[in-house]
């Protein structure tokens, strides 16, 4: 964990509103876990006040120039445009100077290698799977779901292939793949493999429809959360949501920045999760 | 750089505001903790208390709003899970507090003043959740005259009070607190605010309203702190919106005698180490020997 001021090495747009942008963290990927995340200044005058968490896409080494410098170390992120924050990221360049600290949170229990994965994917709720599709893939069999309103949500699907995953698109104006909710692609599967562990991350009423089918099935699932964060290191206490076994006189809140944001579904309580108002409000994934 | 608080020497005058540094720990691998005045940690209660609903936190114009409603471990899980890693730091701890109840106030601060690795409490009469008899301590005279002075019978340290904004005249509660017991006085807590979502017609936070912190609210706090300056004779320590260390440096030339950062941490967890050296970078330029030049130099 630690504060970098870097460098954006790229920052380009992969798809419609999407962006990708690759910044020089040396030291970075040997802490980094498949499920952590990061928070990043955009700018260095204010506002915006608050840094803003993303999950990391990758991390990598940049091959030595041929000018004899040594190979750079660098983090991925892959963000949509939402806000003011994310606008001002999507007009910054190679160059520019940012501050992103990390690496923070829990990340994804790897399970048993013996059996096989099925990751589902919401929009940009699949930032977080890559990393953990690679260290999985060695040695379990792994599935990538992979769900959108149309086709300028489905990113990156390319490089899960190119790992060995086996993927499946779909979105709900069948502008690419299947036409249909990425939770019924997930019940096929489950019924031909039922044995399978799930892993999710994408918009609340997804990760919802995704928990109730794994608890009726009794499939292992672990979801990945968003919520707003002021400091994402437990300081502020501001990013909590609801543990299992909550309730008005007995309240047993979870911090998503530190003990999150990748949960095991029976630690959190999903009595109203599916619904829980604020930042989530018409979906940015 | 060392400045007095009310019984309580610091090696320089910048601390963290309460529940902007957690318990310490959660910063410790961003700065050397021990390069700064103080840490003040989390507010807390006798028992442990959950705090409100989510959403609890909203961003506005340099500003947030906060509605985390306290939530702490309380007093014995302090003790026990948390005080292990302020007690390796050789910087002085100052615990802040609050209580429900008179006697509850009275019993938080017998047990902290039984801990040794406790240099200085700092109790928290400002909190809007916290009632007695409909008025919140810390914005009736009276009351916060009773609190103060329940805490310092109970109390064998150096107590500093903080204070909340959202009073007519800050200065009424300032001498109450004082002629209670106070050693020194911690101005301002956040200002009560509200943000709306305009698509959903539902405010950001659960709780409807809740504090507002951040530069946005740092000319409001300047003002109380001069006025509190000139309305006791206890030290005051300045709290709200301080970022860069210029705005530090404003707050001592009004006549704080240290400040406390708050949100900036959230935004740059090393700034009051910034903070910290560009006050000393000041006192070169300006040709100051000690600070204490510095420090209520303000001139009218
Ligand atoms: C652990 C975690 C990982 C994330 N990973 C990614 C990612 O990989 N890619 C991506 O595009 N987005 C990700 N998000 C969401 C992303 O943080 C928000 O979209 C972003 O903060 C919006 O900022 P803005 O200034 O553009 O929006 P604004 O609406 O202007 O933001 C206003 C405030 O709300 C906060 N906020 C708004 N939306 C969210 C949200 N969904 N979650 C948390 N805070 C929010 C902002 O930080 C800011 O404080 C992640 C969120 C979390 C908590
Ligand atoms: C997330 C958050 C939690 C806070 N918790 C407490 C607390 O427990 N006790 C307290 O006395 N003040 C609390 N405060 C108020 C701060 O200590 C400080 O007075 C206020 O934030 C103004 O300073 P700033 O503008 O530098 O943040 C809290 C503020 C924030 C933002
Ligand atoms: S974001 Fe501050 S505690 Fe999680």
């Amino acid at each position: 964990m630690k504060n970098y001021k870097t460098i954006i090495l790229s920052n380009q747009e992969i798809s419609p509103g999407y962006y990708r942008m690759r910044l020089l963290t040396p030291g970075f990927s040997e802490s980094a876990r498949p499920g952590q995340f990061l928070m990043m200044r955009v700018q260095q005058s204010l506002p915006p006040l608050l840094r803003r968490p993303f999950g990391i896409f990758r991390t990598g080494f940049l091959p030595a120039d041929c000018d004899g410098m040594p190979p750079k170390e660098y983090t991925e992120i892959l963000y949509k445009v939402v806000g003011r924050g994310t606008n001002i990221m999507a007009d910054l360049h190679r160059g520019d100077k940012v501050e992103v600290l990390g690496p923070l949170g829990r990340g994804f229990d790897v399970g048993d290698p013996g059996e096989e994965k099925i990751l589902v994917g919401g929009g940009i709720g699949l930032v977080p799977l890559y990393m953990l599709a690679e260290s999985l893939s060695a040695r379990s069999k792994v599935r990538l779901l992979m769900g959108g309103r149309n086709r300028d949500d489905i990113l990156a699907v390319t490089e899960f292939e190119r790992l060995g995953v086996e993927t499946y698109v779909s979105t709900d104006d069948g502008s690419l793949g299947e036409e249909g909710l990425v939770t019924q692609v997930l019940e096929r599967k489950l019924d031909k493999f039922p044995s399978s562990s799930v892993y999710a991350c994408g918009p609340m009423p997804m990760l919802d429809a995704v928990y109730r089918i794994c608890h009726r099935r009794q499939v292992p699932l672990q979801v990945s959360l968003e919520a707003l964060m002021a400091c994402g290191v437990g300081a502020c206490l501001g990013c909590v949501v609801k543990g299992a076994g909550h309730a008005e006189d007995n309240p047993r809140y979870l911090c998503t920045c530190k003990q999150g944001p990748v949960f095991r579904a029976e630690q959190l309580d999903w009595s109203r999760l599916g619904e829980e108002p604020g930042y989530c409000e018409g979906c940015k994934s | 750089m060392a400045v007095d608080i009310g019984g309580l020497t610091l090696k320089n005058p910048v601390m963290p505001a309460s529940g902007t540094f957690g318990y310490g720990e959660e910063y410790a691998p961003f700065l050397d903790i021990n390069r700064i005045g103080a840490v003040v940690t989390k507010g807390l209660s006798l028992k442990p208390k959950a705090g409100n609903p989510t959403p609890r936190i909203a961003e506005t114009i340099s500003g947030m709003l906060n509605a985390i409603g306290l939530q702490n471990v309380g007093v014995e899980d302090f003790i026990k899970f948390k005080l292990p890693f302020l007690r390796e730091l050789t910087t002085p701890v100052i615990v802040n507090f609050f209580g429900n109840t008179l006697e509850e106030y009275g019993e938080v601060a017998a047990r902290l003043s039984e801990i040794p690795e406790v240099a200085a409490v700092e109790l928290n009469i400002s909190c809007p959740n916290v009632k007695k008899g409909g008025i919140v301590f810390g914005t009736d005279p009276k009351a916060a005259h009773e609190a103060v002075s329940v805490v310092r019978r109970n109390l064998s340290k150096p107590l500093m009070v903080k204070l909340t904004p959202n009073v007519t005249d800050i200065t009424v509660i300032a001498r109450a607190v004082e002629e209670a017991g106070a050693d020194s006085i911690s101005c301002i807590n956040t200002i009560t605010g509200m943000a709306v979502d305009i698509k959903t017609r539902r405010p950001r936070l659960a709780n409807r309203t809740g504090g507002l912190s951040g530069p946005a609210i740092r000319p409001v706090a300047l003002r109380m702190v001069h006025q509190v300056v000139q309305a006791v004779k206890i030290p005051v320590i300045g709290v709200g919106g301080i970022v860069r260390p210029m705005d530090a440096i404003e707050f001592l030339i009004v006549g704080a005698r240290a400040v406390q950062v708050g949100t900036a941490n959230f935004v740059d967890p090393a700034s009051m180490i910034t903070i910290i050296e560009g006050i000393e970078q000041f006192l070169i330029e300006e040709g100051l020997k000690d600070i204490h030049q510095l420090i209520g130099s303000l001139e009218l």
